[in-house]
Parts: structure tokens; C-alpha cells; sequence
């Protein structure tokens, strides 16, 4: 996980921003403040409203309330010059397919009015590693070769802000691998902002510093990831082979208290990070083997309770 | 916006559908002329049946000028079938493939796009009467030569001179492509309200054909109607064949098509403005 970025400059300030479809309403005042160099978690279940969301900070759909700013301007007022700073994947990356990787993105970049060299084209194509399939059209590539040109395609016009919408969904652990170390590398070396939304939260876990999670639309929680992690216990399984000595041990103990279920000769409790190997001493000197200690805890157990609270 | 209207013309000429409407115009004005040196000559002398017990007729009848003519007539209500395949699918087409979203998140206006679009519409729209004009006249005036050329007008045999009958000509073409241009601006109005070109292609199209079977039908409550359909003033490059031109009455027609074109591209721009790019 990245380390916290120490700026108070805000990208992205939204403010009780609100979408309703008819009888849905898929954003429910959202506020949220993205600052210069991080790298945003946007997290949140399937419908969520993570993309409605970016969309209306691309300005693809129009909020029915709140407001918007980016880079201390509104996008209402400044959409152009807004946009200019910006280069967004939203959700699957799709391309003008009859044409070559080159050619679409030579399009794209004289619609952005940008003055894009062949040759910071190839940089960018290389970046992806679709140098070699420059010439191709883009209809034969895969899914995951069309993410990385999206992906390029976000970077050409050397943008400030990138917004990237899911941008590991349908590919390999490879793919995923290499879209979570570029994002690394556009933060760390190149000091770009990210907003990243996925609902895969082990990939915000590696990369983000900050993050907000919603759901329904509006906003659960927002903070540092480490923090965030660090205010929840872990939920800790000892596998133990006798299970009704280890139980009559913890009886009438504070550990009966985070004691959260026993599943066979498993005990499952919730626990600091720091009380693990307390409780892990107290079995073995009281001659109870211990096979297995595994902390499940992480973002999607914590991503989960926020979730499951809010539909209970 | 010329960069963009640029970028649009790639875009449309990279795509097969754009040449079916080359390729048609190409097959059926040679089969026309085909059918024509076969069976132009015989259809002369009935024609002019009559005229000839009366007046003595000399030269080539039957010449470049009488067929594209003929092809204008006939070929001018099936384009707009040929026209509605690009028109359709300059907004909705984007959506169909997704590529909406990375045209609108590019730092350039709504209104810009949609006026880029719609103009290379306009022009592919005037490239195809261009190329019927160039195909037609060409293959016409090489095959069968020039002449003077026999119009009936309005019931009227009206002969003009062969040295009096390029710039009609040109002018007819000019007025066809304001009325193919109102074809495109339909199509590219319906194209902006949905997501499948399918939708605003056959849309336009069922529209065409109501609009000219009403105003074909010959009964008093259409008769009421028919000034309101841009339909009938789609046929107003005739009025460059006949003697003398009603100015008026073309200034008029113009006006009306003009009007429609930018009735429809308004609408379409309002709409795209406010559209939300759900795609």
C-alpha cells in the first residue's frame, strides 16, 4: 500500500452529489475530496453507483443535484478546460474497431485538440506493450489488450487526473498485475492523482492510499486505507486439536468475549493484530496444538461488514 | 471544426456501409443506360408517336441528357434508402459501439461534435448526388452522346437546346442535394434519440415512403396536408426543366428544405446537449 500523500490541494471536491433514473436513484448526496497525488479507492458493490458517479465527474450525464469541482473549478463552467487535465477509462474500453491501435489513438488525441506526436504514440503504446500491434486493428485484439489500450489512450495528453473505472475487470492475474504496477508507477513517478473505482478490493488494498466505500449510492466511508484497516480487528482462525480442552481454557477468559465461532475443531476469533500470538502462547503452554493461525481480516472483510450492516 | 468534420469523413469512409450507396447508384444508372441503348430507341418513337404525324424530328433523341434525365427521375426517391445508412449511424452508431464515452470525455463541446457529425453527413450526402451527377452524365453523354433534350413538363413537350441544358443539369443536382439533406437531417435527428443505427434507419425511411404515398394520392383531405410534407418540395430540381423557370417558386422550395434541415439538426444538437451518455 502506498504511503499517505501530504497535500491539502484538492482534484476532485464533490458535494451532495445526486443521479436519479426515474424511480432510481443511483447517487444519493455523495460528497467526497480527492487530493493532489493520491491514489482514490472507489469502492463499492455491484450498482453501487461507482459509475454513475464517474460519469458525472466526465460529465457523460448531467448530476440532478450537488456540485462538482475539479482542480478548484466547476465542471459545469469549465468543462473543456477541465477535461484537458483528464484522461478517464469508463468501464470496458471501446474503440473505433475497422481502425488500427495507432489510428485510434492518433483520433483521439487530435479530438483532444492536442498537438500528439507519433512518437509520444508509440511511448504511450509501448508503455501498454501494444508497440509491436500497432498496426492492428483493434477489433482483433482481446479484452485485456483493448484495457491496455484504453489505458494508454487515458494517458496521451499527459493528464493530471486519471479516472480509471474497473480497469482490471476480464483480465488474467497477469493483467491485473501489470494495470496495478503501472498505476504505481503513474503515482510514484510521475506524481499523476488516480481515482480508481473497482469493486475487486484487494486491488485498492495494493494500491491506494485513501478511499471511500458506498453503497446505495451514497457514502459509508471515506479515510486512509491504513487507517481504516488499522480501526478494525482482524478475524483470526486457530485450528487446534483439541477443541473442547482449548474451549474449556478460554471459559470465564476475556478471550471467551472475541470468541466470534467455532466451526469444527476451528476457533474463529475476532482480535488486534497484536493479541494473535498472546492467544497463539496461551494454547501451546497449556499443551493444545495449534496446526494453523490464519487472519482473514483485510479490506473486503472490512468492505463487507460496512456493506452487510447497511442491508441489514 | 474542420479538424473534427475531417476526423468524422475518415471515420465514415473507413466503414463498408458508406460505399453501398456508390455502389448502387453505379449498378443501377449502368443497367439503366444499358436497358436504354437495348431498348431506348423503341421507346422514343412511342413517346413522340403522335409528334411525328404532325412535326418532322431530327437529331439524336436519344442522347446522354434524355437518360440522365431519366435516371434523376427515378433514382431521386430510392437514395434517400442510400443516404439513411450513413445518416442514421453518425450518432447512434458511436453508441452501439461504445465509443461514445471516449468521444465525450475528449476537451471538445457537445455542440461541436454534433455540428461536425451532421456536416460530414451533409457532405457524404452531396458526394453521393455528385458522384450519381458525374456517373450518370458521363457514362450518359459518352454512350449515347449529346442532343437537345425532350422534357415533358406539366403535360408540355418542352424542347431545349443541347447548348441550354448543362447548367439545369447542375442546378437539379444542387437542389436534389438539398433535398437528400434533409433525408440525412431526419436520419441523423432519430439517430440521436436511440442507440441502434437500425432505429433511426428504417424510422427515416417509413417516414419517406407515408410522406410520398400521401402526397402521390390524388384525394382532397391529402391535398390539405401535402404542403406540410417536405416530401413534396424533394422534387422541386424539376422546376430547372421547364420554360420558363419559375424563380419564385424554386426560392420557395429551397427555403422550405433549408428550413426542415435545420429543424432537425436543431433538434438533434438540443438533444445530444442534454443527452446522458448512459451507453
Amino acid at each position: 500500500m502506498k504511503e499517505e500523500v501530504l497535500s491539502d490541494e484538492k482534484i476532485i471536491e464533490v458535494q451532495n452529489l445526486s443521479k436519479q433514473f426515474k424511480e432510481i436513484r443511483a447517487v444519493d448526496n455523495l460528497s467526497l475530496n480527492v487530493y493532489k497525488g493520491d491514489v482514490f479507492g472507489f469502492l463499492g458493490p455491484n450498482g453501487a453507483g461507482k459509475s454513475t458517479t464517474i460519469r458525472m465527474l466526465l460529465s457523460l450525464i448531467k448530476p440532478s443535484g450537488g456540485n462538482i469541482k475539479l482542480f478548484g473549478k466547476s465542471l459545469k463552467e469549465n468543462r473543456i478546460e477541465i477535461l484537458k487535465k483528464i484522461g478517464a477509462i469508463v468501464e470496458k474500453p471501446d474503440f473505433y474497431g475497422y481502425m488500427t491501435a495507432y489510428k485510434n489513438m492518433e483520433i483521439l488525441g487530435k479530438i483532444s485538440g492536442s498537438n500528439i506526436s507519433k512518437k509520444r504514440i508509440m511511448e504511450m503504446l509501448e508503455l501498454v506493450g501494444l508497440h509491436k500491434r500497432y498496426k492492428s486493428k483493434v477489433k482483433t485484439f482481446s479484452h485485456g489488450m483493448k484495457q491496455r489500450l484504453g489505458l494508454a489512450q487515458a494517458l496521451l495528453h499527459e493528464p493530471d487526473l486519471i479516472i480509471l473505472d474497473e480497469p482490471t475487470t476480464g483480465l488474467d492475474p497477469q493483467g491485473m498485475k501489470e494495470i496495478r504496477d503501472l498505476i504505481i508507477y503513474l503515482s510514484k513517478e510521475k506524481k499523476k492523482t488516480i481515482f480508481l473505482s473497482s469493486h475487486i478490493l484487494y486491488e485498492v488494498e495494493l494500491v491506494a492510499n485513501r478511499m471511500v466505500i458506498i453503497d446505495k449510492g451514497h457514502a459509508k466511508v471515506e479515510g486512509n486505507v491504513s487507517d481504516l484497516l488499522n480501526s478494525n480487528k482482524l478475524k483470526v482462525t486457530f485450528e487446534v486439536d483439541e477443541i473442547e480442552k482449548a474451549k474449556l481454557l478460554i471459559n470465564d477468559t476475556s478471550w471467551m468475549k472475541m470468541l466470534n465461532s467455532i466451526v469444527g475443531n476451528k476457533l474463529i476469533f475476532l482480535l488486534e493484530p497484536g493479541e494473535i500470538s498472546f492467544l497463539n502462547k496461551l494454547f501451546v503452554e497449556n499443551n493444545i496444538l495449534v496446526s494453523a493461525v490464519i487472519p482473514t481480516r483485510s479490506l473486503e472483510e472490512y468492505f463487507l461488514s460496512i456493506t452487510e450492516t447497511v442491508s441489514k | 471544426m474542420i479538424g473534427l468534420i475531417n476526423i468524422e469523413l475518415y471515420k465514415i469512409f473507413r466503414k463498408w456501409r458508406t460505399y453501398i450507396g456508390f455502389i448502387a447508384i453505379a449498378v443501377l444508372v449502368s443497367v439503366i443506360q444499358v436497358a436504354m441503348l437495348v431498348e431506348g430507341q423503341r421507346s422514343i418513337n412511342f413517346m413522340t408517336h403522335n409528334l411525328q404525324q404532325s412535326f418532322i424530328l431530327v437529331g439524336n433523341l436519344l442522347n446522354g441528357y434524355l437518360v440522365s434525365h431519366l435516371i434523376l427521375n427515378t433514382l431521386v426517391i430510392h437514395i434517400p434508402f442510400l443516404i439513411t445508412l450513413v445518416a442514421g449511424d453518425l450518432l447512434a452508431g458511436e453508441a452501439t459501439s461504445g465509443t461514445y464515452r471516449m468521444l465525450i470525455t475528449r476537451p471538445v463541446s457537445r455542440i461541436n461534435i454534433v455540428t461536425s457529425k451532421f456536416l460530414a453527413g451533409i457532405i457524404y450526402t452531396c458526394m453521393i448526388i455528385f458522384f450519381l451527377a458525374i456517373f450518370s452524365l458521363g457514362l450518359g453523354l459518352s454512350i449515347f452522346g449529346s442532343g437537345d433534350l425532350l422534357v415533358v413538363q406539366n403535360g408540355t413537350l418542352i424542347v431545349f437546346s443541347k447548348n441550354d441544358v448543362l447548367w439545369r443539369f447542375l442546378l437539379a443536382y444542387c437542389f436534389s442535394s438539398l433535398g437528400m439533406g434533409v433525408v440525412a437531417s431526419l436520419a441523423f435527428l432519430f439517430s440521436s434519440l436511440v442507440e441502434n443505427a437500425i432505429g433511426p434507419i428504417i424510422s427515416t425511411m417509413a417516414i419517406i415512403i407515408i410522406f410520398i404515398i400521401i402526397s402521390g394520392i390524388n384525394i382532397e383531405i391529402f391535398r390539405a396536408v401535402k404542403p406540410y410534407l417536405f416530401t413534396n418540395y424533394m422534387n422541386g430540381w424539376r422546376l430547372f426543366f421547364d420554360d420558363p423557370i419559375d424563380i419564385k417558386e424554386i426560392v420557395k422550395d429551397s427555403l422550405i428544405l433549408l428550413g426542415h434541415i435545420f429543424l432537425f439538426f436543431g433538434s438533434a444538437a438540443l438533444i445530444f446537449q442534454k443527452k446522458d451518455i448512459l451507453s
